[in-house]
């Protein structure tokens, strides 16, 4: 691997730049003559908006335009879309209502944008935007899914009659039913998967730039997926054709989904720059904006049963659940709950008949999209949660339970279409047991006992899917795009290297792990290296970063390019060293004929490839190739997580004691970056389960959460220190052998810490987040 | 944030005179809460007057069987200063307890009981040591100062300028902490002073900082935890909210309370 290879704990690239104060973030671009945007916004979560009086605004200083819906609509820009057809049940496809970039006539949640205020500066433009005069007629609200659909809630969209966006299913019901009937003992949960907000710490922004003189947009924005961002602007949005609209995405400050999807704000800029004569219009997003228009993310209602036989075999698995879509279907919502949930319900285990039923359904809150792990969390939360209580109820050991099941053979087709490629269960699950000293725990709890505290353990083995996806199973499904890879890999006349890739790196350490890959192959050093990504005028396409595929599919693409620079490399070296093509090693920055000592530095190749003076007969002079990859499957990461937790049964305070981690992420390229994921995740997942949760008033649909003093973050001191090891089972579909690590973590970890609260105080559920108050009620019964 | 203009007077004088001069302005401390509210534009003073630069309001000092602490103290100066450890620890404790660091060393103690926000910790001291608030007019009593949440006995424009704190016999302060916004949930400051038990509430109440008079009658007589079983806050008096109801928040204050006398034991 080399000290800057694959494997090697190569120290940030990038971080120099982030610590030091040096990144470039979209709110740090300020082009000449930049006006700023100031979004007026639903104060209700449902009204109709009888008039807009834009008068007093339209004359206040420093004020350029007031912008309504009626204006967008007047100038036929189209709505935002949702990008992946689901077909319900009986085959209809789903009932998308129209999503406007400005509402019009109805607000559908609060927040919603009503009008927009474009002014000199941005001070001047929120004073404006408190003058523009709304008159609404308030209409009931329903925010929770569980009665979107009754009888009495308010109609959110036309479209969607009964606010049924799709009732989608997937696996045999006939088969799951007949092994529920037959089964031993069947166990039933009713399982909620609470609602987040991400909250990455950079907010949204967006710049939109109309050059009158070529007619031609750009968008700087803070975008996960800056390619697919200017495909939907072009092609459904209609702001301008591909070619005369770049969206570039520079240094983003994390995303966890909620950066993946196109946003209204990013319209009305380019839209607005235009209608005002073509300066550039700046909208920056402060916090309450983020509460009230990022996207959230989870927010499941699930009802489930799980059949077993006498031998406590899994028999079948059937589950029931709503999915709270929101006020709008944003751009991959309808995805999550389906074919990112539901084809994972198999978990680590054999099952051999499962059945899943989902409603997708609109409510009057923010719009719900793919958030860090996007239903795969969902999916192991349930199982997971499922097989803890199984256990207790069976009266056997939680890990014998999940061993007994797992599945022991590859490739294992599951009955809800994933095929697991790879894996070894028991193998997580041993190193697991042995870190946390399984053996001891009794001891332990009795310990705890003794001091008035409650001590518990919570099991997660959970298995995700990465590396999305291969693009004809995709399309199969209803995805509206393919999700290969491309990558450029430019070796400039100096042997230097220009990576061109069409994933997008907000966080994820891609300049140095992309570095290690081609120093890898070539020996040239990672400060040789640049990766160049998100502005799509130099890269030519990509699908972006989600779903952790940027390893699996993105670096699969730059494999599939670098051969294809040393093919041509070698063959340029062959000729000038006189040796036989199939003889040309490449290692350390050389170039050199095997079995001799003849060699010369790949750089000298690089510039005789440039110079073009002495090339082989009929080569095309230059050193620079590109690729497209299409992963060939999903890839399979699975680890085993354990919890163990400490209450404080005065007070209901969870004190996490020791949490392990054991995942199997196939080949890994960095272990100090793939930590980090794993630490960032876990910390997100322990958010989720111990203090983060989005409360809604229901009557009024106000957020009640919608700032930091009452959505709790997880901080440092929340979190104890992370115990977290890795086995390895390579991954047989991409060059590379690995799985992908950014969202295990966050998928891995609720089920432990709930599984461990629930072991500790011995109730069978507990709702998340665990917050003291709720435990303390749970252990005083008043729950 | 709206427009507004921002003095800086260098004496106790001339800040009074500015506000004379201008009934929408406001006083600025370490603006931790008042620069949140101008942001969300909640409220928005036509002036601000900063009182950190003015003398008077500066310093800690012991005075015979008193320490006293100027209003402008950031709490990252009363948690670190030597006066305050040896004579009140628990007043050191508090400071250390209050936000994170950046709040800490912004954010000061004229500001923190001139808001009195309900969750905040250091009415808790102010009540439970039964200190003296001077302002530029008058002293006030503890007792007669908090008047529930956000109230406080201070009329317009009258400025704190120092706080006196008699030296207790011992004291201590338990807080639970908010999850999200980490002021307190329940803050419990218990004092054995010479004239008996005091015990202090804060964060849990409807009307902010409260005493606690049944749990000081029982520690009075007997100042182990254990007296206070079987005695327990009105939860009608309790706040409730997402966060936890009035039945958690009244059994929350007894816990703090037993804590904190445990830790004087
Ligand atoms: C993130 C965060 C976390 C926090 N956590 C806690 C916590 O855990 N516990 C806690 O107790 N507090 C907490 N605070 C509040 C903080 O500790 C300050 O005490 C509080 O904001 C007020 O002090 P200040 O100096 O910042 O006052 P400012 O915000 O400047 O002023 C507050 C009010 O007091 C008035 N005022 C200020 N000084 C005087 C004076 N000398 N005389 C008369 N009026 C005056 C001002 O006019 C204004 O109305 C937190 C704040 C933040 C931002």
């Amino acid at each position: 691997m080399g000290i800057e290879g694959i494997g090697a704990r190569v120290v940030r690239k990038e971080d120099r730049r982030f610590i030091t104060g040096k990144g470039r973030y979209t709110d740090d671009i300020v082009l000449k003559d930049t006006t700023y945007a100031a979004f007026v916004r639903s104060p209700h979560a449902h009204a109709r908006i009888l008039s807009i009086d834009t008068t007093a605004a339209k004359a206040a200083p420093g004020v350029i335009d007031v912008l309504t819906g009626a204006d967008l609509a007047g100038d036929r820009i189209g709505g935002l879309i949702c990008g992946w057809m689901i077909h319900s049940k009986d085959g209809s496809p789903m009932k998308a209502g129209a999503h406007p970039a400005i509402a019009h006539e109805i607000v559908r949640h609060v927040g919603d944008q009503v009008a927009v205020v474009i002014a000199e500066t941005k001070a001047q433009a929120r004073d404006a935007a408190e003058l523009v005069e709304i008159d609404y007629e308030v209409l009931t609200a329903v925010v929770d899914p569980a009665k979107a659909q009754d009888a009495d809630a308010p109609q959110i969209h036309p479209e969607a009659a009964g606010n049924l966006i799709y009732d989608w299913h997937i696996g045999d019901a006939a088969a799951t039913d007949a092994a529920l009937a037959a089964a031993a003992r069947t166990i039933k949960l009713d399982i909620v998967n609470n609602r987040l907000v991400p909250n990455p710490i950079e907010p949204r922004v967006a710049i939109g730039s109309y050059d009158e003189a070529e007619e031609h947009f750009t968008l700087y924005n803070t975008s996960q997926n800056p390619h697919v961002a200017r495909l939907v602007l072009s092609a459904f949005v209609g702001i301008a054709p591909e070619h005369k609209l770049r969206v570039v995405a520079p240094d983003v400050g994390g995303g966890f989904g909620s950066k993946i999807f196109i946003y209204p704000e990013e319209t009305v800029c380019l839209w607005a720059s235009k209608k005002i004569g073509g300066r550039p219009v700046k909208w920056t997003s402060d916090r309450t904006e983020a509460f009230l228009t990022d996207c959230h993310g989870r927010d499941h209602v699930t009802r489930a049963e799980m059949a077993f036989d006498a031998d406590n075999r899994i028999t079948g698995f059937k589950v029931h659940t709503i999915a709270n879509l929101g006020a709008y279907m944003s751009t991959f919502s309808s995805s999550v709950p389906t074919y990112l949930y539901a084809t994972l319900l198999s978990g680590q285990y054999a099952i051999p008949a499962i059945y899943a039923e989902v409603e997708a359904v609109y409510t009057n809150t923010v719009p719900v999209d793919a958030y860090r792990g996007a239903g795969r969390p969902e999916a192991t939360y349930l199982i997971e949660r499922m097989m803890e209580t199984a256990a207790r109820e069976l009266g056997v050991d939680p890990a014998d339970l999940r061993r007994k099941n797992f599945v022991k053979s590859f490739p294992h087709q599951t009955p809800v279409i994933m095929c697991y490629d790879a894996g070894d269960y028991e193998a997580t699950l041993d190193k697991a047991l042995a870190a946390i000293d399984y053996a001891g725990l009794p001891a332990r709890k009795a310990a705890s006992l003794a001091k008035g505290k409650r001590r518990g353990l919570g099991f997660s083995c959970y298995i995700e899917a990465c590396g999305i996806a291969p693009s004809q199973a995709v399309g199969s499904l209803g995805a509206g795009v393919g999700l290969w890879e491309s990558a450029e890999v430019r070796v400039n006349p100096v042997g230097t290297i220009e990576v061109l890739t069409g994933s997008h790196s907000h966080g994820q350490g891609h300049e140095t792990t992309f570095a290690q890959l081609v120093n890898d192959r070539l020996g040239i050093g990672v400060n040789n290296v640049q990766i160049v990504h998100g502005d799509t005028d130099k890269v030519q396409f990509g699908m972006g970063t989600y779903g952790s595929r940027s390893g699996a599919v993105g670096m699969s693409a730059i494999v599939k390019a670098l051969d294809k620079v040393e093919a041509k490399a070698k063959k340029i070296a062959a000729h000038l060293m006189e040796a036989s093509e199939a003889d040309i090693v490449i290692e350390g920055g050389e170039v050199k004929v095997a079995g001799t000592d003849k060699t010369m530095a790949f750089a000298h190749v690089a510039l005789a490839a440039y110079t073009g003076h002495n090339l082989p007969a009929g080569m095309e002079p230059g050193l620079k190739e590109s690729a497209f990859y299409d992963p060939t499957n999903f890839t399979f990461p699975s680890g085993t997580y354990i919890c163990e937790v400490e209450v404080d049964p005065d007070t209901g305070v969870v004190e996490i004691e020791r949490f392990v981690a054991v995942d199997d992420f196939g080949n890994v390229i960095n272990p100090m970056i793939v930590e980090g994921q794993v630490h960032g995740g876990l910390a997100q997942g322990i958010g989720q389960a111990l203090l983060e949760g989005v409360t809604y008033d229901m009557e009024s649909g106000q957020l009640l959460t919608g700032s930091f003093m009452d959505y709790t973050m997880p901080r440092a001191d929340d979190l104890p220190s992370f115990e977290v090891s890795t086995t390895v089972t390579v991954c047989p579909g991409n060059p590379l052998g690995m799985k992908g690590c950014g969202e295990a973590g966050a998928i891995g970890s609720p089920p432990a810490v709930i599984n461990a609260i629930t072991d500790a105080i011995g109730v069978r559920d507990i709702a998340m987040p665990a917050t003291p108050s709720k435990v303390w009620a749970a252990l005083h019964g008043a729950a | 944030m709206y427009e507004t203009s921002y003095h800086r007077p260098t004496s106790l004088s001339e800040a009074e005179a500015l506000m004379g001069a201008d009934v929408d302005a406001k006083f600025l401390a370490g603006g931790q809460t008042l620069l949140p509210t101008m942001k969300q534009r909640l409220a928005a003073p036509s002036a601000l007057i900063d009182l950190r630069h003015l003398p008077e309001l500066k310093g800690i000092s012991v005075e015979g069987d008193t320490l006293v602490i100027g209003a402008a103290t950031p709490h990252a100066a009363v948690q670190t200063s030597a006066e305050v450890k040896r004579t009140i620890p628990a007043i050191a404790k508090l400071a250390g307890l209050t936000g994170d660091p950046h709040v800490r060393h912004l954010g000061t103690i004229g500001g923190s009981v001139a808001n009195n926000d309900p969750a905040a910790d250091y009415p808790s001291a102010v009540l439970g040591l039964g200190a003296t608030i001077h302002t530029n007019r008058r002293t006030i009593a503890a007792e007669d100062y908090f008047q529930g949440m956000f109230t406080t006995a201070l009329e317009d424009g009258e400025i704190i300028v120092k706080i006196a704190f008699p030296i207790p016999l011992a004291a201590n302060y338990e807080k639970f902490r908010h999850p999200a916004s980490r002021y307190a949930m329940a803050g419990a400051f218990v004092a054995k002073t010479t004239g008996g038990v005091r015990v202090a509430v804060t964060g849990a109440a409807q009307g902010g900082v409260f005493r606690a008079t049944a749990f000081e009658d029982a520690l009075g007589a007997d100042f182990r935890p254990e007296a206070l079983d079987g005695l327990s806050v009105d939860a009608d008096d309790m706040l409730s909210d997402i966060h936890g109801d009035s039945a958690y928040r009244a059994n929350l204050v007894k816990v703090m309370v037993k804590r904190s006398v445990a830790g004087l034991l």
